[in-house]
Parts: C-alpha cells; structure tokens; sequence
C-alpha cells in the first residue's frame, strides 16, 4: 500500500498548525510566526512556556492521503489528541490551516462545521463516547437521527455498519452491558454510520486489554480494506503503529519529529527518541525483503539458477525470508524481484545480519548518529 | 462554537496545572521562613488574648460591644420593607391569588377523593418505582394515617407538596440551565443559593408573610423558594459532570447546539437531575412542615406543633410518626423514579418528538397512543373505585368508630417511663450540663460553684488551671509544635471566660487569623465583614449564645457520627443495621426530631444539644463511612502486606485516605446542625434562632431578617473554613 498510497491524491492537509493554552495566546502568534527556521521554532515555543503559555500543538504539517492510514504516534501530552481535535475543531487552533478537500476548515462557520460533521468526518474516541441511556442501535443511528434521516433509511444504514463490526445479535443492548472491545465497536460503527470521507480515530483501542487490542486492529484493518478510508489514527503504542500505518508521525512535546513509513522508521530513526521506539521493535516483523538485500553480483544478470524457490517478491516479510532459509539449508542466497519481476538485488545471510545489526547498534549506542548510519545503508 | 471552547477550556485548565505545582513547591523551599513568620505572628496572637482577657473587666469596650457604635439595622430592614410593601405589595399579593386556585383544586380534590382512590394511586405510583416492596410500604404508611385519624391533616400537607415540587423543580431546572450556559449568571446564581440555602427556614417565613398575606399559601411560597435549590444545584452539576468525550462524540455526529443539549447533555445527565427531584421533594415536605408554625393550616405539622405546646406528646408522637412516614414515603417514590430506566427513553421520545418534527410521528404516536390509553385506564379505575365507594361509605371516609386512640395509651406510657427513670435521666442532663456545656457557655470562673461542681472555686484552682495549660503548651513548643501550643492557650482561656464572655476583639483576632491562614486574604476579609456585621448589628450576645451550641453540638455528632462510620465500614451487619435509622432520621424534618427529647428532657439547651447532635451526625457517618469503604483495595492489600496490624491500617492508611470525605462530612454536619438550632429555638434555647422566632411571632421583620442572616453568615463562613481546610489539605496531599 505505502508506494501508491504516495502518489493518491491529498484529502486532508495539516499546516503550520499551532495550538497554545494560555490568557492570551494571540499576543506569540503575530509577532514572528512566519519564521521558518527550526531554532526559531523552538525559541518562540520556550518563550511561550516561560510567559505560562502551554504550546500543545508546534508547527504540525502533514499531508493526509486517500485512503492513506496515517497513525500519529507519541507518549501522552505530546499533543497528538489536540492535533486530531485541531483538525476536527473540536478545538479551534490558534494558529496554521486545515485543508479538508482543499476548503479550509478552520475558516467555516458553525452552520458548514456541523454540515461537514454530518457528511465527511467520523470519529472515535478512547472512552468510547457512548450516549449510556441508548441502546446499541439507537447509538448507532444516533448521527442519522441528529440529521433526521427517515427511519427506513436509519435502519438500513445503521444496520449494515453494525453488521460490519459484528454486533448484530447485540443490536438491543445498553453500553453498560458490552465489554469493552464490543462498546468500541459500538462506537466504530458510529462513526462509521454517515459514511464519512475522513476518520478520525484517538487512541480506539488504548482503553482495552492487549488480546482485544491485537483482534479490534485486525478487524480495524479488515474494516479499512472494505472502506478505504482516509485515516488519522492516535496511538501511544509503537507497535500498533507499525502494525496499521501506512505512514507514522512521531510526536515529542508538541513538535513532530519525523513522519515516515514504518520500514523507514526503523531504519532511519530521525534522532534518539525516535531510536528508542525503534530498538524496542522485533524488526524481522516489519522490514520487508528489499531493505535488507545487497547489490546484485555482476555474474548474477543472467539466470543462475533459475529455481523459482529462491525467487521472493521485494514486499516479503523478513520473517518469511528467514523462514525460507531455515526450511530449506542449501540455499545461500534469494533473489529480490519487483512488481515487474525484475531482480533488484539478492538476500543473503550476511546482508540480513548486517541490516537487522544496525538498527542494534542504534539501540545499545545511543550516541551513534544518522550520519554513520547512512554510510551503513550506503555500504549494504 | 461554544462546545468546542468548554472542551478547550478544560483541557488548558489541565495543563495548567503543571505550573501550579511549580509554585507549591517554591513556597515549600520558602518554608523555613514562613514557619518563623507565623510563629511570631502565633506569639502576638495568644499575648493579644491573654491581655484582653486580663482587661475584660477594667476596660468595658472589650467586655461589650460598644451601643454607640451600633448601627440601627433593625429600623432601617424594617422601614425598607414596609416601603417595599407598599410599593409594589399588591402585585406579590396577586401572585398569592393565583398560586392559591391550583394549590385550593388539588386540595379539595385529595380531601373529596375516597381514601380508598387515594390509595390505590399512591400503590400504583409506588409499584412503577419501587415495586411490590415499596406498595406495601406505602399502604402500611396510609393506612397508619387512616386509623389515627389524621388523614385529613395528612392530605392538606400532601396537596400542599404537590403543587410546590412540580414549580419548585421547573424554577430550579431553568435556572440551573441558565446557569450552566451563562457563566455571568452562575456567578450571580451560585451565591445566591449559598445564602439562600443557609438562612434558616424559619426566617423565609417572615418576609414571604409580609409579602403574601396569610394562609396556607404561604406555606406553598415558602416551600417552592426553599425546595427549589437543590434542583438548581443538581441540574448544574448534572449537565458539567457529562464525560466530555461523550458531548465530543455528539459533535463529531454533527449535532447542532440545540440537538447536543437535548439529546446528548440533558439525556446524560438525567440521573443527577432526577436526584435533584428527590432532593427537592424533601426539601419541600420538610418546608411545609415548618411553615404549619403560622397556623391557618390544618395540615400534619401543626397538628403536631399544637399538641407539642399542649404537652401532649403522646398525640404529638403519633402525629410525628405520621410525618416520618410521608416523609419515607416520598423519598423512596422519588428516589425509585430517579432510578428507573425507561423513564428516559420516555423523556428521550418526548425531547425528540419536539426536536424534529416527521421521523418520529410514529414514536410519538406511539407514546401518545400509550399515554392517553393509560391516563383512560387511570380515569377509568378511579371512576369504578369512586363509585363504588358512593356505594359503601366506609370507603369513602374512614368511619370514625375505626379509629384507634392510640396517643391516650402512649401518654400514660410515656409518663410512667419519665417517672421510672427520672433520677437517671435528670443526672445524665444536670452533668452534661454542669461539666460540659456551663464551661464553654459561661466559663469555669462561673461555672464552677458549690451547686454545681461541689465547691467553690478559690485563686488557687485558677492558678493550677493556668499552669496545667501552660504545661501542655510548653510539651507542644518542645515537640516544635506551635500552632498546637497556641490552640491549647487559647482554648484555655476560652474555657476560663466562656464562650459568652470571651472578649469580642481577642475572638474576632482569632478567627480572622485563622481564616488568612487557611484561605488567604479573600477569607479573612470576608471573615472581618461578616463578624463585623455581627457586631454592628448588636447581636454579638446572642451569635455567642447560639455559636457555642453549635460548637459543642456539632463537635459531638461529628465525633459521634465518624466513630459509628467507622465501625459501620468494618462491620457489614452493623452498617445494614444503621442504614434504615439514618434514613429515618434524615428524611424526617428537624422539628419531629423534638419530640422525644422534649418528651424526656422537658425544653432547655440540652434538649436543643441532643436534637442537634441526632440530626448532624448522620452526614459525618455516611460521609466516613464512604469515604472508608472507597479507599482501593490494592492500597489495603499493600498495606497489609507491610505488615500492619489492624489499628495502624485504620489510622495510618485508611483514616488519611478517606480524610476529605471526612471533611466533607464534617462540613455537612455544621450545616445541617446550624439548620437545627434555628429549630431549636421551639423548645426554648436563647440566641439568633430565639430572635428569628421572635421576630416572625411578632411580625418584626427587622429583628427576624438580622438574625437570619447572622445565622446565615455563621453558616457561610464555617463552609468556606471548611472547604479552606480541604484545599488546603489537598495542596499537602499533593506535596
């Protein structure tokens, strides 16, 4: 998904976007936000929270693509719950735009905010939301009944997303009476219900126990191959990140530190902080078979073997590439093919070694910068 | 847009909490040296005291608040009241007219009805939120009211209720949604419930007769401006206490304002606000209840006053025990709604037929279709049961044959127990009064006489007295304990000059020290006002007189009641026991409570002291025991696993823990005894709520409104020490 999803065209754009707390948030805002230079950034964030300002959200930019799953990830009060309230303006930024198709969306009126709640945005929320004096159902068509959707038409729309999540034998319940993972399909079905153009979803499955939390993201995954939707998803867990996103934001105190995809991420950790999720992560899970080839021996152009079995298209899992190897003891070496079946490179024992051995390096040593791992990538 | 900025609001208020805690811990760096400013600050206070009380005698401006520097505030009350009368009198008087049609409707109609009819509507009342339990209850309740024949006494103080709760709860609710979104209006409306809900019930009386003229319409006013701020308070609770994810939820769904209000915020909060109802009911009953002391009504607390003052306590028992009943009865009905589950969708269905017009035709069809079919089924009974009882006229009115004269039995009952136990229950008064209440009342220099203490006291005692508190203080300084040390001085000499004859600049000294200490300069000013006002008013005498009740009521339930608390949450079978007693005793309204202690103590300030002390305990132990059983488990089993034994569990993991709770009670307590002690003033104790009662028997609107608001400023300025401590303990905690 992650090389097309680039080339999709842009639904939700995120720029310059500030949200400070404070009396007078305005007085930082017009005086040097122009300023584009990192330091200045970071100098007017200090002045604000030396003057009792709270920069939550500091110069947040990000493209949001169709059909993308772009999951913003950061410990809690990095700001990543007020980013995804400033593009939904349930909080209203203090500075910056939020293009939505284009239209800026901090500029509409209150009649068009709710008219664009109603039709094109849905959300979750962590403590699930849910209305305790409605039934399953009736919190469901709950957004319909608000636009005042004829019943027939609430009954249809609401049944099939309750189908989605799977509750439909749970229809007449109260939320008091689900279990967690069940009230958060309750409320996925909800958001889902309008059929939104863009979903927004803060920290879903935080609130649930780690097994629950593993099903809601397969099924969370399964729902988004049906729906193609475009996603802005907050997490604090690395891992649910790298499990879902087709591009990762990494949040730290309000200020994004690098936006890419997970493979990308765990090879290239922008600085330290961002190591440190990293080197936590069993990367054989993750990086797939084209990050971690070597060039293609010059005698290899033609076909040496031509043995099919040590042919293995660029997107396999490591895990599988070392599965292939411990099945089969006489193979030294795989053969990388594109989506056109043209070899780019080959895997072998070394090379894996090699690129599962630095991100390692990364983790034990956090003083190793970018510029030695480069030369790495660059050698391999 | 208003949403999105209360959201934002809350979440910078979150926020800002980091530098907050930055200045705490500043001020504990700073520690050192506040700890010597407030030493030496200690040292003045109690050498100011000690001088005043070694001058009391020579200086007469220390003994008494000087009469020239009185201001006439009586007069002035008084002439602002009659001009106001007379300026727009005819309008209040107009109200009166037209509250009393409905308020006379419903009566006439509860006294028409068969008695069978009537009971046969609360059962199906009681059925819908109590189930079969609760319908027994109920039958029992009014069939009690049949057989001592005070049925009809018992319908003109239901009618009376009626009416008031469904105005009483629509004023509260409108105002409480005012507030809510008008952030100007909570700042005018919270205040005034403050004030309104601590001045005395009795003192409501006073104005509310000026304005209205007589009868039983007074009652209802009354009743429908002291019931309505519970609703008030709830509704604003009920509405801010929404998870604000759910209202975020509400927006994402695109509701409009209108639309979030009434199908996500009012929905949510319905349970709080239904709470209010309950609360509001009681407040109702136990108002209509008290304004029976302006006669005119013939309803269940006059009945009960008449023959209280006859000393007739066998009728006034079984009269009071009428009001206990009704009393339950209602709150459980109320209470019982509150905690139904389709009561709303019910409301829901109704919210929303209005909200948008054609989907839900259906559902309203339905509703109406349900509603009408069951107001017909309701018609329909009461048609058969009325005509039926036309024909058997027993059950229509109660024959007066089937009455049962139980009061003539209890009175001799009554009497022989008084007479059996006479020496016991004289001793238990004369030595709780001679060596506990005399002291703090009037002092040891006079208390302490050869009537009372069996000698006389001679210089020496004082001397010993003086030195054994300068002992305790001296152990306190060597233990670095100053604020103790101070705290026994001065009390030693409040126990040495009494309460009464305590120097007026050494008490006002204190207690405004103390208010700086515990809320900063904003307490302490309104501590000064409000003492001043006191002093000025030229009721200094009888605040002391009634502050020293209250002291050593209130001190007692609170110790009383957390004692009780604490056992009730180790022992379940205990707090099973004390559950129904503790509802008895807080449903029933205050002048019930006197009854029995009238009945054996005769009237008097001990009397006073028990009825207080029954009434105020109940919230210390509720709010101890709550607070006990909430502390987690985890931290017990921590605990426990520590090693500790059973008592070091209770006081050093449990009791600190559950400490605001504790003061939270503890603030209960000294409101609900302060509303007793006005009460209180029937059975004869001197001070502000003698005057209040003075003043209403008069018709002196002046004397009555001065001490009402002495009460009411005794009553704000304990809250807000209170509320002082638990910030202030809080902001420890935190530390």
């Amino acid at each position: 998904m992650s090389d097309t999803a680039i080339q999709r065209p842009v639904k939700l754009s995120c720029k310059h976007l500030w949200k400070v707390y404070g009396d007078k948030p305005q007085q930082f805002i017009n005086s040097s936000l122009t300023a584009e230079s990192v330091s200045d950034i970071d100098q007017l964030a200090s002045s604000m929270r030396q003057k009792n300002h709270m920069p939550a959200a500091i110069d947040v930019s990000f493209d949001v693509r169709e059909g993308e799953i772009f999951v913003i990830m950061g410990l809690s009060g990095s700001g990543k719950s007020t980013v995804v309230r400033c593009l939904s303006r349930l909080v209203d930024a203090t500075h910056g735009e939020v293009l939505l198709d284009g239209e800026d969306l901090l500029a509409k009126n209150n009649r068009e905010l709710i008219e664009i709640r109603r039709h094109k945005m849905g959300m979750v929320f962590q403590n699930f939301g849910l209305l305790p004096n409605l039934s399953v159902y009736e919190n469901v068509a709950f957004p319909l009944k608000l636009q005042k959707m004829s019943e027939q038409q609430q009954r249809e729309k609401a049944s099939r997303v309750i189908e989605l999540v799977g509750l439909t034998d749970r229809e007449n319940s109260f939320p008091h009476q689900l279990s967690g993972g069940q009230q958060q399909r309750v409320g996925i079905a909800r958001s889902l219900a309008v059929e939104p153009d863009v979903w927004f979803l803060d920290e879903p499955f935080s609130a649930l126990d780690p097994l629950i939390r593993r099903q809601m993201q397969d099924e969370f995954l399964r729902i988004q191959q049906v729906l193609n939707k475009s996603i802005v998803f907050i997490t604090h867990d690395f891992l649910e990140a790298l499990r879902i996103a087709d591009r990762i934001a990494i949040m730290r105190d309000g200020k994004i530190v690098q936006i890419d995809t997970p493979q990308a991420l765990i090879l290239n950790p922008a600085d330290d902080y961002v190591a440190k999720f990293t080197s936590e992560v069993p990367k054989i899970k993750i990086l797939q078979a084209d990050q971690c080839m070597q060039d293609l021996p010059a005698i290899d152009n033609a076909r040496v073997s031509g043995d099919s079995q040590t042919d293995i298209d660029a997107h396999l899992p490591l895990e599988k590439v070392l599965q292939i190897f411990s099945t089969n003891a006489d193979v030294e070496q795989l053969r990388v093919l594109n989506a056109q079946k043209e070899s780019i490179g080959i895997v072998t024992a070394k090379s894996i070694v090699n690129t599962l051995g630095m991100g390692l390096d990364k983790g034990l040593d956090q003083s190793d910068k970018m510029s030695q791992s480069s030369q790495h990538t660059q050698a391999v | 847009m208003s949403e999105s900025q209360i959201t934002e609001k809350e979440i910078s208020q979150s926020y800002q909490l980091e530098p907050e805690s930055n200045q705490i811990s500043s001020c504990f760096v700073n520690g050192s040296i506040t700890a010597f400013v407030i030493r030496f600050q200690l040292l003045w206070l109690v050498i100011v005291c000690a001088l005043c009380l070694v001058f009391v005698n020579e200086v007469a401006v220390l003994k008494q608040f000087p009469k020239q520097w009185q201001l006439p505030f009586v007069p002035v009350f008084n002439t602002l009241m009659d001009s106001f009368i007379s300026f727009s009198g005819s309008s209040f008087k107009g109200v009166a007219m037209l509250l009393s049609y409905p308020m006379n409707w419903i009566r006439e109609l509860l006294q028409w009805l068969p008695w069978c009819a009537v009971m046969l509507l609360t059962a199906g009342v009681s059925y819908r939120a109590g189930g079969f339990k609760l319908v027994v209850f109920s039958i029992v309740s009014l069939f009690y009211m049949l057989l001592t024949g005070l049925w009809e006494a018992s319908m003109n103080s239901l009618a009376l209720v009626l009416i008031s709760v469904p105005l009483a709860v629509m004023l509260g609710f409108s105002l409480g949604v005012l507030g809510f979104f008008s952030k100007r209006s909570q700042r005018v409306i919270l205040p005034l419930l403050d004030i309104a809900q601590t001045i005395p019930a009795f003192a409501y009386l006073l104005p509310i007769l000026l304005l209205f003229g007589f009868g039983p319409v007074v009652g209802l006013i009354a009743s429908i401006l002291f019931a309505f701020a519970p609703m008030v308070r709830n509704t604003l609770v009920g509405l801010q206490q929404v998870d604000p994810q759910v209202i975020e939820s509400g927006l994402m769904s695109g509701a409009t304002s209108s639309q979030l209000f009434f199908l996500v915020r009012l929905p949510s909060a319905l349970k709080q606000i239904l709470l209010g109802v309950n609360q509001t009911t009681m407040a109702s009953l136990s108002m209509v209840i008290i304004a029976s002391i302006i006669g005119g009504t013939a309803d269940i607390g006059w009945e009960v006053l008449s023959t209280m003052r006859k000393a007739q306590f066998g009728e006034s028992l079984v009269a009071g025990l009428v009001i206990v009943l009704l009393a339950m009865m209602l709150d459980r009905i109320t209470a019982g709604l509150a905690q139904r589950k389709s009561l709303p969708v019910v409301v829901q269905h109704i919210v929303l037929a209005n909200n948008s017009g054609s989907m839900n035709s259906r559902f309203m069809k339905m509703l109406r279709q349900s509603f009408l079919g069951r107001l017909c089924l309701l018609l329909a009974i009461l048609f058969v049961v009325t005509s039926i009882a036309s024909v058997f006229e027993f059950l229509w009115v109660w024959p007066g044959a089937w009455y049962i004269d139980s009061s003539s039995i209890l009175n001799s009952a009554i009497t022989d127990l008084i007479s059996e136990f006479k020496g016991v229950l004289t001793s238990i008064k004369n030595n709780s009064l001679f060596f506990v209440m005399l002291p703090l009342k009037i002092g040891l220099d006079q208390a302490i006489s050869p009537f009372t203490w069996g000698f006389s006291a001679t210089i020496w005692h004082g001397v010993i007295y003086a030195l054994s508190c300068l002992m305790i203080a001296t152990f306190f300084i060597y233990t670095k304990r100053f604020n103790w040390a101070a705290t026994v001085i001065v009390l030693g000499m409040v126990f040495y000059s009494g309460l009464v004859d305590f120097p007026w600049p050494a008490f006002c000294l204190v207690a405004v020290f103390i208010a700086w200490h515990l809320g900063g300069v904003k307490l302490a000013l309104a501590t000064f006002f409000g003492l001043g006002f006191l002093l000025l008013s030229g009721s200094w005498k009888k605040v002391m007189l009634s502050f020293y009740l209250c002291t050593i009521a209130i001190f007692i339930a609170f110790f009383w009641g957390t004692l009780l608390g604490i056992v009730a949450a180790s022992n379940k079978s205990f707090s099973r026991f004390m559950r129904p007693i503790n509802d008895a005793l807080q449903t029933m309204p205050p002048f019930v409570m006197l009854i029995p202690f009238v009945m054996l103590f005769k009237i008097g300030e001990f009397t006073a002291m028990l009825a207080i002390i029954f009434y105020a305990y109940v919230p210390a132990f509720r709010y101890c025991e709550f607070g006990l059983r909430k502390v987690p488990l985890e931290i017990i089993e921590a605990a426990t696993s520590m090693g500790t034994t059973k008592l070091q569990l209770l006081f050093q993991v449990k009791l600190p823990l559950a400490l605001p709770n504790i003061m939270l009670g503890l603030n209960q307590s000294i409101m609900y005894g302060i509303s007793m002690l006005v009460i209180t003033a029937l059975v004869g104790t001197n001070g502000l709520g003698q005057q209040v009662y003075i003043g209403l028997s008069k018709g002196d609107f002046g004397i009555g409104i001065v001490a009402g608001i002495g009460m009411a400023i005794i009553a704000m300025l304990a809250d807000r020490f209170c509320q002082a401590w638990q910030r202030m303990y809080a902001a420890n905690a935190v530390l």
